[in-house]
């Protein structure tokens, strides 16, 4: 795309020193320049960003190496990281806010793709990208003071009295925990799932839909059977994205998650984060610390590089364009 | 045969009305947002929130002056800094880039675009904090700066690309030069979407909370000039919500409120100037 405009001014026979000159004194060879040098800082920024994960970590990753991700020591003082507590919260909380938040998007995001006419689709749509612009903060304050508390009195004793014989629903109820802090997860990247899904489900042939009613299908089966599962890998990549912005998210999680590093097959227990734990500890952090700190960035980082990859390639696989990530 | 028909319709009712109902509870969170918000915050908003440095720890009232003045600081200041590079770099991106460096460029600012906003305050920490020892109004701004580049080059881009060729060729025909044409043909051609997007950029880092903790940190009192500690709306959220005292978290929830209010007036405005004049693009 980019190169056949660029074809344009060039077209004609002056080719060489002579036209760059030309084109030095009328300011195109000045502007390319300028706007490279706006585009490299870009790159450099990100290589930068990159090099600094991985070179103010260096004392961390060699004095822990792999033990780092292994181990549940925590202890500033004696200078022991382990970082394992903080992954298994990010993990879990991640996992939960997806085990909500995936079939209720992709209900949601059929309704809009398949069922609701065009200006209902259109004006529901309006409302999910309000809400994927609301910020984190005002999840986390709604989660303090509003999920908690119902979450302390009301949802975790009905839990712990139905299923409290599982492991999964054992020990007190605090309100604030792994369980919390998926739930509110959950509820933000909910819009980020329904936006990808349903210009995924949209970008769907309809031909596919009219050959599978044709063929005698309720409108549900030609749904769930036919387009789903064409648009299975655009839905993959929408997932994938909304896993990268729950690994990824501080404040919300920060205010519910009860800043304990425990590991607890109860999800009723509190818990602590990777992003958590940075949030709170950088500004105090120095030395090995922050080193470790630091590492603990590095592996987010990672995290959601792969997830981000491997969505953006999950959708320019169905949509050909792309486009689905398009102002998220 | 007859009653499995009747069996499959009924599941599919079923099914499609509950799509419906999981639209319904989805897109029914933003007004339960706003709803809880109004209720908490609204009888906290008055002339001494925007007016008043916070009160001392113990007496109530005061307000959020400080913050309302810091968030605007950071958010003009992140402009400054990130919007010139994101359109410049996309100018290039859709005019004059060949397909390699366009590729890497592209890769680069999704990258950045996908970094976790935590990673980014970390970034900021090491860049802007710790060489001067000190938290400033500089290292919250680079660190919103740097989130709004890749969001403001991408959108551009994407654009300009929107923008006919036939007009290029019109403009270059009468003689222009092709940067002429870029800026006076090409881009007035795309402010709209431009616009849309540099505003959505702005409305997404006025949120962020995150990179501020440890860059421009928080400050209970007036901050002059850009070298000190500064106050901000989300970071001010933060710390009341967690106090300990009713009346912090009444005023936690008027500045949720304001904040929210701020961002959505903003995207709504947004995507009017979008859809209102979009005769080129979409």
């Amino acid at each position: 795309m980019a190169t056949s405009t660029t074809t344009v001014p060039d077209a004609g026979p002056s080719t060489g020193s002579r036209s760059f000159l030309a084109r030095l004194s009328s300011g195109d060879e000045i502007a390319r320049i300028i706007t490279f040098i706006f585009a490299a800082t870009v790159v450099l920024i990100t290589v930068l960003l990159v090099l600094q994960l991985w070179h103010d970590s260096t004392l961390s990753r060699h004095k822990f190496g792999l033990n780092f991700f292994l181990t549940r020591v925590w202890d500033p003082i004696t200078e022991e990281f382990g970082a394992l507590p903080f992954i298994y919260g990010t993990l879990v909380t991640a996992g939960v806010a997806l085990l909500l938040a995936v079939p209720l998007g992709l209900g949601a995001a059929i309704f809009l793709a398949e069922l609701a006419p065009q200006k209902i689709s259109d004006a529901l749509q309006f409302f999910i990208d309000l809400l994927a612009a609301v910020p984190s903060v005002i999840y986390g304050l709604l989660g303090i003071f509003i999920v908690v508390p119902i979450m302390r009195q009301h949802v975790q004793p009905a839990l712990k009295s139905t299923l409290g014989f599982l492991p999964l629903f054992s020990g007190p109820a605090f309100g604030v925990g792994f369980l919390t802090a998926g739930i509110v997860l959950a509820i933000m990247v909910i819009p980020y799932i329904i936006s990808v899904s349903r210009e995924v489900l949209l970008s769907v042939p309809r031909d596919q839909r009219e050959a599978a009613l044709a063929l005698g299908s309720t409108r549900w089966e030609s749904t769930w059977k036919v387009v789903v599962p064409f648009a299975r890998s655009g839905i993959m990549g929408s997932i994938f994205l909304a896993l990268a912005r729950a690994l990824g998210e501080t404040m919300a999680v920060t205010m519910v998650i009860g800043n304990t590093p425990t590991i607890s097959p109860s999800l009723l227990s509190p818990g602590y984060s990777i992003a958590s734990v940075i949030a709170n500890d950088l500004p105090e952090a120095s030395g090995v610390y922050l080193q470790a700190l630091v590492e603990l960035g590095l592996v987010l980082f990672l995290f959601t590089f792969i997830l981000n990859g491997l969505a953006r390639l999950l959708l320019v696989l169905t949509t050909q364009k792309g486009s689905g990530m398009g102002h998220v | 045969m007859k009653t499995r028909l009747r069996w499959r319709k009924l599941v599919s009712h079923f099914m499609l009305g509950l799509t419906g109902v999981c639209a319904l509870v989805a897109v029914s969170v933003l007004f339960f947002i706003l709803g809880f918000l109004v209720y908490h915050g609204s009888t906290s908003i008055n002339w001494n929130f925007f007016t008043k440095l916070p009160a001392p720890v113990g007496e109530t009232g005061g307000g959020m002056a400080n913050a309302i003045v810091g968030s605007a600081k950071l958010l003009l200041l992140a402009s400054i800094f990130g919007v010139p590079i994101g359109f410049l770099g996309g100018i290039y991106m859709a005019e004059f880039s060949n397909s390699s460096i366009a590729f890497v460029v592209r890769y680069a600012a999704d990258l950045l675009n996908g970094v976790p906003s935590i990673v980014i305050g970390i970034f900021a920490y090491a860049l802007a904090v710790l060489p001067f020892k000190h938290f400033s109004t500089w290292a919250g701004a680079f660190a919103l700066g740097v989130m709004m580049i890749p969001i403001t080059l991408r959108s551009t881009e994407e654009f300009l690309h929107a923008v006919p060729r036939a007009l290029r060729e019109g403009s270059m025909a009468l003689g222009a030069s092709k940067w002429r044409t870029i800026m006076s043909v090409v881009v007035p051609a795309a402010y709209r979407g431009t616009m849309t997007a540099i505003l959505l950029a702005l409305a997404r880092v006025a949120g962020e909370t995150a990179p501020l903790l440890f860059t421009a940190l928080g400050n209970r009192y007036w901050s002059p000039g850009f070298n000190q500690p500064t106050a901000s709306l989300p970071a001010m959220i933060y710390s009341y919500a967690l106090s300990p005292y009713d009346d912090w978290h009444r005023q936690a929830w008027a500045a949720g409120l304001v904040l929210l209010a701020l961002i959505l007036i903003v995207n709504i405005f947004a995507r009017a100037i979008l859809s209102r004049g979009g005769t080129i693009l979409r």
